[in-house]
């Protein structure tokens, strides 16, 4: 076929086939991109079209109606001083107080998580993109991340439970009048979180990594530095922002969790200390988090005030969004779409790229 | 014969010592997955034991009674009592994360498609935050949406009293359920999908796509038979990732799915939408109170030793999907 | 030809011995005996084969360097000139596969006997393309001058762990003020020295890089094309450059600039296919090449 070149102004000669025509053989166009009207292609085609169009509307419809909703339900039922009241044991929602302690938790939580997920993350990152010897051993470790990154935070959080109840790690959580070790506490949920924000890390700092040119390395091995002295000088704090956009999708992930806090965390009222030592003792004791106290009001938890879980879930929301738009911010430029939510592995399905 | 002074030696075995740490930690937490692997099955064993092994997984009578019978066994290690038949959740796993996985597939193909050939600029750029606020709403806040508007509102709307009558005999029906569980997981595990295909998508080389529109294919096709089809390979891993979280999901569906383990009769037709369903995760959310019982404890175990084990087989498979790649000599 | 693909760097290897490839019979060009009494030869490449696998793309070549001159490498795309260079401060040993074959001395010793970051630091390189690195234009050059941890050449930095210690902006400034004049950036940067390297431009960059180069003071300095990415002005100032050079450092330039070579060479080495053609002085090689092929790249017959 003969490809004649067509202005986008230039009129087109052809008739153009009415929708009920429904050619049997789908008219071919010699046109390229963003010249050929959609009202000519064939009803399939067309159909497949609209299609799109629901699709990507649906979506942007899903996103609005739970920010909406969470808005109206959440500025209806939010007073400022539920932020600065500590819960009580109430059967009225007017009576159960606030939810300080929870938000206190969330943030204690996701300190610990981070704390422990970021110099974590970016070591075993460095290891695998710079050094990954013996190889085998550096596939074991790939994989092994991978399976964190898919394991369900309730399996981790019964991993958790299984560690941290272990009387030689007692001095970690709280114990029983009776000595039994119940392998709950802030930092028995901080560990376990972690977890959960570590393949993120790990993704983010290797796509960092990953994008620095050999010859960047070159240059320092040239002036004589070693390899420890280049990643720590000239790599690392080119990755900078990957790091922290790794960093902060983690977060949000602690934040938004829920099942490792009911299990490992007690998803008590108050933070509740153990043991003497005043800083130690809360990392020691049981706590809730803003998801637990939501999952605890909601009609299938114990509270059963959907007043105060749409309060405190409207408060969830803006932290994960806040989360949301500095990770926004951090990956603008990246070359790829939604770089994060798609780890490095990834372009392992995409190899005709290279 | 290598020459060096004692110094020179000293900085040599500086650059190890940091090769030799970073290795540590990393060997460290590839240690923990192992651990984690064998510790959750050790734990689990009992359960599966007591059960003969692959009978577990069989039906056989109401979960909720053996899981009773359970928590209520003797104090007495020689009398704990085990009795599981299991399928009944993993008949509810399958079902929710079946149709979750496939319509999900459905929408975030054509929504890619859509983010990277047709949405104009102004869409393009709404999307990237839209599908990154949907990947980070805590699934908690899903299942508060889902049981306080959407499961009255399906019960009010979509379900007839005839219905309900129909089934009451074995099941009451109050709007939770299959249809609201597996919509929602859907849209829970879009965004993931949606990110890999659009990223798969728009890497398909230029003259690929330049090569299919000379020969005067328009637009659509192009897209469904250049593009999609050389992306199926990162479109199928984004399904199995999606999928793998699916698996895991417990607060949400522990929120939404009906408050009871029923098996959904698909017999009964569109009833079979509306009818209560308690995958794995979400039933060992919901006995997470019961813990201190032993014999509890290890059936949970052993029910989350069969998600793991369902997560880590998906990255395997997911693994083998790369595999057709290497007949265009592709490196991977 | 474009230029070779830069693998990605895996690991870092002790140097591999192994049999040269068969040499193709023709002797190794004798080279010339120094010309004046302030000439010294630093650097002696012997019968040097380098390979990519199992590819030889270097064969058997005998080259001096030395003190007080420079050398030009020429010769067609792909005739393993970068190759060569690269293996003299071993940074071939970053490409995983590559291997060497014969010897390369620095004032005698054996390069792969020595500790390889000191000998970077003796034998700096500066690339084709420049290659800042993403920090200020004095980072950039200050990162070149703080010792490493320890070891390294500079045996009074050996306090062990407490000796360590950053070298402040204070102490640094001078020695970074001095390269940055030597590679006569100075007066264009001295504004602002703590922006971002990468804005500068590409001439300004690649003078930049040579002045990191030079900043730990290096005995040898090896330039890969150095000008291939600049307009005259910035390759006349580099051409400066290295002739104010050549009195305290040993250069070897590679260049497909034949004026150049001319311009600022003292010796000349043409290389074909990873062969030593010809070597000698510059003068006698553009004017009464000794080799065939020489005289046909030279009139341009080919490359
Ligand atoms: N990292 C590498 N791996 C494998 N082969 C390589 C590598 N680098 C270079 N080569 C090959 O070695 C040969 C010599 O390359 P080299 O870069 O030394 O040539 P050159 O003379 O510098 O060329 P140019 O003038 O284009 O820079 C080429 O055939 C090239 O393909
Ligand atoms: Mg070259």
């Amino acid at each position: 076929m003969i490809h004649t070149p067509m202005g986008p102004a230039a009129p087109s000669p052809r008739p153009l086939p009415s929708p009920t025509a429904s050619p049997s053989r789908p008219a071919r166009q010699s046109t390229g991109h963003g010249q050929d009207s959609i009202s000519s292609w064939p009803l399939m085609d067309r159909v497949g079209y609209l299609l799109c169009w629901a699709a990507g509307l649906l979506l942007c419809a899903l996103a609005a109606g739970i920010v909406l909703v969470m808005f109206v339900k959440g500025i209806s039922y939010l007073r400022p001083g539920l932020l600065l009241e500590h819960p009580s044991a109430s059967q009225s929602q007017s009576g159960s107080g606030g939810f300080l302690d929870p938000i206190e938790g969330t943030l204690l939580l996701t300190a610990i998580g981070i704390a422990l997920a970021a110099p974590i993350g970016v070591a075993v990152a460095v290891w695998l993109s710079e050094y990954r010897r013996p190889a085998a051993l550096a596939q074991a470790v790939e994989s092994g991340i991978e399976m964190i990154a898919g394991a369900p935070s309730v399996v981790l959080a019964f991993f958790g439970l299984l560690i941290f109840a272990r009387p030689s790690l007692a001095f970690l959580s709280q114990t029983s009048a009776g000595g039994a070790v119940y392998g709950r506490s802030f930092f028995a949920a901080g560990a376990m979180m972690s977890l959960l924000a570590l393949p993120l890390v790990v993704s983010a700092t290797r796509e960092g990594l990953a994008q620095i040119p050999a010859h960047m390395r070159e240059a320092s091995y040239a002036l004589g530095k070693t390899r420890a002295t280049t990643i720590r000088r000239v790599l690392l704090p080119s990755i900078r922002p990957s790091i922290a956009s790794g960093t902060t999708l983690g977060m949000g992930r602690i934040i938004g969790d829920t099942a490792i806090v009911v299990i490992l965390l007690g998803a008590s009222l108050h933070l509740e200390g153990a043991g003497g030592t005043p800083g130690l003792s809360t990392l020691r004791g049981t706590g809730s988090t803003l998801t637990s106290y939501v999952f605890e009001n909601s009609p299938a938890g114990e509270g059963n005030a959907p007043e105060k879980a749409y309060a405190a879930a409207f408060v969830l929301l803006m932290m994960v969004l806040a989360l949301n738009m500095v990770v926004t911010r951090l990956s603008s430029g990246k070359p790829r779409w939604l770089a994060g939510l798609t780890g490095p592995m990834l372009w392992r399905w995409m190899p005709w790229r290279d | 014969m290598l020459r060096h002074s004692r110094w020179q030696r000293l900085n040599l075995s500086a650059e190890r010592r940091a090769e030799l740490a970073l290795g540590a930690v990393s060997v460290a937490v590839l240690a923990f997955v192992v651990a984690m692997l064998v510790t959750v099955f050790v734990k689990a064993w009992p359960s599966f034991a007591h059960n003969g092994y692959i009978k577990w997984f069989f039906p056989g009578g109401d979960v909720d009674q053996q899981i009773k019978a359970i928590v209520n066994s003797p104090p007495d290690p020689a009398h704990y009592v085990y009795h599981l038949r299991a399928w009944p959740l993993l008949w509810d796993t399958a079902l929710t994360t079946g149709i979750a996985v496939v319509l999900g597939l459905v929408l975030s193909v054509l929504s890619a498609i859509f983010i990277v050939e047709f949405a104009p600029q102004s869409m393009k750029r709404i999307l990237e935050p839209v599908v990154r606020l949907l990947a980070a709403v805590p699934s908690v806040i899903f299942g508060l949406i889902g049981i306080l508007l959407v499961v009255p509102w399906i019960n009010q709307h979509l379900i007839s009293q005839g219905r309900k009558l129909s089934v009451s005999y074995v099941v009451q029906l109050n709007g939770a359920g299959l249809l609201v569980a597996s919509l929602i997981l859907m849209v829970m595990i879009v965004p993931i999908m949606v990110a890999i295909t659009v990223n798969a998508l728009s890497a398909v080389p230029n003259s690929w796509t330049e090569g299919s529109a000379a020969l005067g294919v328009n637009r659509w096709r192009t897209m469904w038979r250049v593009s999609v089809r050389t992306a199926r390979p990162a479109i199928i891993a984004g399904a199995v990732l999606a999928t793998a979280r699916a698996l895991g999901e417990a607060i949400m569906l522990a929120l939404v799915g009906g408050s009871r383990s029923f098996p959904v009769n698909l017999l009964d037709g569109r009833t079979a939408l509306f009818e209560p369903v308690r995958p794995l995760a979400a039933t060992i959310i919901t006995y997470k109170d019961n813990l201190s019982v032993v014999p509890l404890s290890q059936t949970l175990y052993a029910m989350a030793a069969v998600v793991l084990v369902s997560t880590a087989a998906l990255s395997l498979a997911a693994w083998s999907v790369k595999q057709p790649l290497k007949r265009y000599g592709i490196r991977t | 030809m474009g230029p070779p693909p830069v693998r990605r760097i895996v690991v870092e290897r002790e140097p591999t011995v192994v049999a040269p490839p068969p040499s193709n019979g023709r002797p190794a060009p004798l080279p010339d005996a120094p010309m004046g009494a302030k000439v010294t030869e630093r650097m002696r490449i012997e019968n040097v084969s380098l390979a990519y696998g199992d590819r030889w793309v270097v064969r058997d070549v005998t080259l001096p360097v030395r003190e007080g001159e420079v050398l030009a490498l020429i010769g067609a795309s792909g005739s393993g000139k970068t190759t060569l260079l690269r293996s003299l401060n071993r940074l071939t040993e970053v490409t995983a596969g590559a291997t060497r074959a014969g010897r390369v001395t620095l004032d005698g010793q054996e390069i792969s006997d020595l500790e390889v970051t000191a000998l970077r630091r003796r034998i700096s390189m500066v690339f084709q393309q420049p290659n800042p690195f993403p920090m200020s234009v004095f980072e950039n050059v200050a990162y070149a001058l703080r010792e490493e941890r320890r070891g390294g050449r500079d045996e009074e930095h050996r306090g062990g762990w407490r000796g360590r210690r950053r070298a402040g902006r204070k102490e640094l400034e001078p020695a970074v003020v001095e390269a940055l004049q030597r590679a006569g950036l100075y007066e264009e940067v001295k504004a602002d020295l703590n922006h971002p390297a990468l804005r500068l431009s590409g001439g300004q960059q690649q003078r930049l890089c040579i002045a990191r180069a030079l900043a730990a003071n290096p005995e040898v300095l090896l330039l890969d094309e150095p000008c291939s990415a600049l307009d005259p002005i910035s390759t006349a100032t580099i051409e400066q450059l290295i002739s104010r050079l050549r009195e305290s450092v040993a250069i070897v330039i590679v260049t497909h600039n034949l004026q150049q070579a001319f311009r600022v060479a003292d010796h000349v080495a043409f290389m074909h296919l990873g062969e030593l053609v010809e070597y000698g002085s510059s003068d006698q090689v553009f004017d009464n090449p000794r080799q065939q092929r020489t005289r046909e790249y030279i009139s341009g017959a080919f490359g």
